[in-house]
């Protein structure tokens, strides 16, 4: 038995004799490819963003609540390790928002070429770490500013 | 193969599968449709909340408030949470079926369905609140 798996491939046939169920071979059969990792991390990307529109939640749970409640939440989007938190949830909203816009065009027939696909991936990486960086650049510095002007 | 010239179905699955009437449910184009469709539909609406967080970054309650009580801004952002949370449970009920085998399948999937709607109905309640409950104070105040 060259796979501990196939103990679960084992099938009966119509007239009920054994057979050995087909299996598809698994990742460690293949080469590493970006595809693949940009595929699965769509997967996980959707689910980290998901949890963050939970977490997300509560910030406007807070505001509906009153100043007092908003306040703790304020404690958290000022804290680096929040702030690490919601970097990491707009990473995860950013990829999943390339990664399906990917998916609306190869479902509307559009770069669905091997090569073209092998072509954007890297496109994908790019775009999503740039627009990233801008994004949580970008808000933190507008809360820093706000926060000043407010205070002088 | 055989004459081309008579007649025959072409089918995929072996007779005994179709006797046993597992396989296809004929609901993934609906799950698939409305998957993509709440996709497309999330694209504007992230869009304009991005906007939102910058225009709300450093904001205190009050203006929170004052932002949330705006008609647009609560119709927006109640469609954000509704497609948002549906979107989710769409999602997840992809994985599940992956991963999930067996007797395990539909409990899980129900479980999961229970979570997802219940933090949609959280944050429609929350929108709704920060919308109506600022504007009444507002007109109690007011009047």
């Amino acid at each position: 038995m060259q796979d501990v798996r196939e103990a679960l491939y084992v099938g009966q046939r119509s007239d009920g004799t054994l057979t050995r169920r087909p299996m598809s071979p698994h990742l460690q059969v293949y080469r590493f490819r970006l595809s693949m990792f940009l595929s699965i991390a769509n997967r996980a990307a959707g689910v980290a963003a998901a949890g963050g529109s939970a977490l997300g939640l509560c910030w406007i749970n807070a505001a509906a609540k009153g100043p007092k409640s908003f306040s703790k939440v304020q404690k958290v989007t000022g804290n680096p390790l929040g702030q690490l938190l919601l970097a990491g949830w707009a990473l995860a909203l950013v990829y999943h928002f390339v990664a399906g816009l990917r998916h609306l065009a190869w479902d509307s027939g559009y770069r669905f070429d091997k090569k073209e696909i092998n072509e954007d991936g890297p496109v994908a990486v790019g775009v999503t770490v740039g627009t990233t960086l801008a994004l949580v650049a970008g808000i933190l510095g507008v809360a820093i500013c706000r926060s000043r002007r407010k205070a002088s | 193969m055989s004459n081309p010239n008579k007649p025959h179905v072409t089918v995929m699955r072996s007779q005994l599968s179709r006797a046993r009437g597992l396989g296809s449910g004929q609901t993934g184009v609906a799950h698939w449709w409305a998957e993509r469709a709440s996709a497309v539909a999330l694209v504007p609406l992230s869009g304009w909340f991005v906007i939102q967080v910058f225009r709300l970054a450093g904001a205190s309650q009050p203006e929170v408030a004052k932002w949330g009580a705006r008609p647009l801004n609560t119709t927006l952002m109640l469609s954000l949470v509704i497609l948002t949370f549906y979107h989710t449970q769409l999602g997840l009920q992809v994985i599940i079926d992956d991963y999930v085998h067996g007797k395990a399948h539909l409990p899980a999937g129900l479980l999961m369905k229970g979570i997802v709607f219940l933090l949609g109905l959280f944050g429609t309640v929350s929108v709704l609140k920060l919308a109506l409950a600022g504007s009444s104070r507002g007109r109690i105040a007011a009047g």
